[in-house]
């Protein structure tokens, strides 16, 4: 696996932050790689495994128990609608519904276990995510590490043309 | 508060508000900065700290009474003296800055605006605790708090306040920024410390594995809300004795309220403890109800505290008298609250107006625990997705009458049968949603009502219901 000079250096860097275990750095680890490729691919999965010296199942297991990480490559822009109490009350579900109109994502395929659903496009993704921890400003979500507050359901194309 | 700061235009804290931890949330010409928060005398008390005796900081802290502001609200000094004496293993501090507890938003926006005072926080911690090595474990879903939080940590590091000898004393520490990957679970400490130990999050069992005693790498380790090491530093300011006279007794300090829902002015409100009631709050604080709506119920301490129902009556103790009050008559402090059979938690007050359907709600809030369920105990595991299929139903009128039975009685196996509180967490929505408003559950799984929820496409194609 081909990796840049700087994530290698950025890599070993966050590893000396737990001089007691190394397999602590194995969170941190998948996020660079997912940021890096987009999801998490068995490729980075056994790389990880052989950097940190564990079995590839010790990796994996965090893959498929977190919910931040991904198997499968999601949009350019992924975007994760707060479904939560207080933002369900403010129209999350509503909201939810008029970005996948506008951005043209079909989410009838969605399973607790594959929960994201990507346009045909491969511009925008979208998933359900649990309490984003902004409940005063709901509806809220993320569109890749940007934040949006009181995103009301008619504005949902306002928000995607900030990314086109 | 000094009449001299300014806060931005809409942002103005209400009068009845004590602003110290939010000091500078929304204040006209504030950032992140290091430069920024050291024009303000921060450091200070890191500084002070240092010349003291580690025991003394505790002792301080202790004094001050200061209740954990995560949830649990444990006195965050006596939590501290847990540490085995004869202790000679390193000692680490973890900031608990997973902020998920449905209904709260406070941590967010310390870590967003004001990153040093959290640092200074978690520097005088650490030297009383006895730390050289401290993490900020902060969710994923903060991506930019990560970031401002790791630039503050180089700005500290540089200036020789975090690294060796920090102030010039011979204090070493290094703060480290942690991320989550978006599960609740890591929440709970113990959960937080296998999860930063490279693990899935599965919680330990207490006894024997105390934090204090057994923490991470087996090592001591002292878990403490964001919330509360921020408070660590006004504690030293004031002197603990002095800080134990704000709030109330027992309920000492301030703290933050986020209050969310069906107000007009939904937001966070720092007050002195028990010195507001729930009426005052949703009235007063938040300019009450929407237009020609009624309460219906609150939440008051996240969305795993029991639900109050508008029209209960609660019989506490005030002073040396027993007296019977109404929802809106209690002050929001942590005996209170537990008085009236909720808890204050993390202070997140969710409000519902006569709009809302309880059938509604319940389903949302199971579906939050059956997702984070992280699936180590089988009641847990199994029950909190049975609870969210039987409030499906109802929500998609396709429940039978003896449904809501069925519910409370798996609530009922989850709670106390767990090896975390999460079992707790999610069978206490449920029963108290089932004991204050059994006829509207029950009258929703009537057949004629099937269709009047509308329930999202994609919860119901999860559980095969569409």
């Amino acid at each position: 696996m081909d990796l840049p000079e700087e994530l290698l250096a950025k890599i070993d860097e966050v590893i000396t932050h737990y001089p007691e275990s190394k397999r602590s750095a194995t969170l941190p680890l998948l996020h660079l790689l997912q940021r890096q490729f987009g999801f998490i691919t068995t490729e980075s999965v056994e790389w990880i495994a052989q950097k940190l010296e564990l079995e590839p199942i010790n990796v994996l297991e965090l893959v498929t128990f977190y919910p931040g990480f991904r198997q499968s490559a999601p949009g350019k822009y992924h975007i994760r609608v707060c479904r939560t109490l207080s933002c369900a009350m403010a129209g999350s579900e509503e909201l939810m519904e008029s970005l996948c109109r506008e951005a043209g994502i079909d989410r009838s395929g969605v399973t607790h276990h594959d929960p994201i659903a990507v346009g045909k496009d491969g511009k925008f993704s979208i998933e359900f995510a649990e309490c984003l921890a902004s409940c005063g400003t709901g509806p809220v979500c993320l569109v890749n590490d940007d934040f949006h507050e009181a995103v009301a359901p008619q504005d949902a194309s306002k928000l995607l043309n900030k990314y086109k | 508060m000094a009449e001299s700061i300014q806060y931005k235009r809409g942002k103005v804290p209400h009068k009845r508000e004590h602003r110290m931890i939010f000091r500078n949330i929304d204040r006209v010409g504030w950032d992140p900065s290091l430069a920024t928060y050291e024009s303000d005398g921060g450091y200070a008390m890191a500084r002070k700290a240092l010349a003291m005796d580690p025991a003394q900081v505790t002792e301080e802290v202790k004094a001050s009474g200061l209740r954990g502001r995560g949830g649990a609200g444990f006195p965050t000094g006596v939590k501290w003296t847990f540490i085995p004496p004869a202790n000679t293993k390193p000692v680490y501090l973890i900031c608990n800055c997973d902020e998920s507890e449905p209904g709260t938003f406070k941590d967010r926006y310390i870590v967003h605006q004001d990153p040093h005072q959290l640092l200074e926080g978690m520097i005088i911690s650490s030297y009383a605790v006895g730390a050289h090595i401290a993490y900020i474990y902060i969710r994923e879903e903060f991506p930019e708090g990560a970031v401002i939080l790791e630039q503050a940590i180089a700005e500290a590091k540089e200036k020789g306040y975090l690294g060796k000898g920090i102030f010039d004393s011979s204090f070493d520490l290094e703060i480290y920024v942690h991320r989550g990957a978006g599960a609740y679970i890591c929440g709970e400490e113990t959960g937080l410390i296998e999860s930063l130990e490279g693990k899935r999050p599965y919680p330990r069992i207490k006894p024997p594995y105390f934090p204090a005693a057994l923490g991470l790498y087996m090592c001591p380790t002292i878990v403490n809300n964001v919330e509360s090491l921020c408070h660590v530093k006004h504690i030293l300011e004031m002197g603990g004795e002095q800080y134990a006279k704000l709030g109330t007794p027992r309920n000492t300090g301030t703290r933050i309220l986020c209050v969310s829902g069906d107000v007009r002015k939904p937001g966070y409100f720092e007050v002195e403890v028990g010195t507001v009631t729930l009426g005052e709050l949703i009235h007063d604080l938040c300019g009450g109800l929407h237009d020609g709506r009624t309460l219906k119920a609150v939440i008051p301490g996240g969305s795993s505290a029991k639900v109050l129902r508008a029209d209960e009556r609660f019989n506490i103790r005030q002073g040396d008298e027993q007296v019977e009050i109404g929802i809106e008559d209690i002050p929001m402090d942590f005996d209170t609250l537990m008085a009236c059979g909720s808890m204050a938690g993390s202070g997140g007050v969710i409000v519902m107006d006569d709009s809302r359907s309880m059938s509604w709600v319940i389903n949302n809030i199971n579906h939050f625990y059956a997702h984070e369920s992280c699936g180590q105990c089988t009641p847990c595991r199994e029950g909190s997705l049975w609870m969210q299929k039987i409030t499906d139903r109802i929500v998609a009128g396709t429940a039978s009458p003896d449904d809501v039975d069925t519910l409370k009685s798996v609530a009922d196996n989850i709670e106390g049968k767990t090896i975390c509180a999460f079992g707790e967490a999610a069978s206490w929505p449920v029963q108290s949603f089932i004991d204050k408003f059994r006829d509207e559950l029950v009258a929703d799984t009537d057949p004629k009502n099937a269709g009047k929820f509308v329930a999202p496409e994609g919860m119901l194609a999860a559980v095969g219901l569409k």
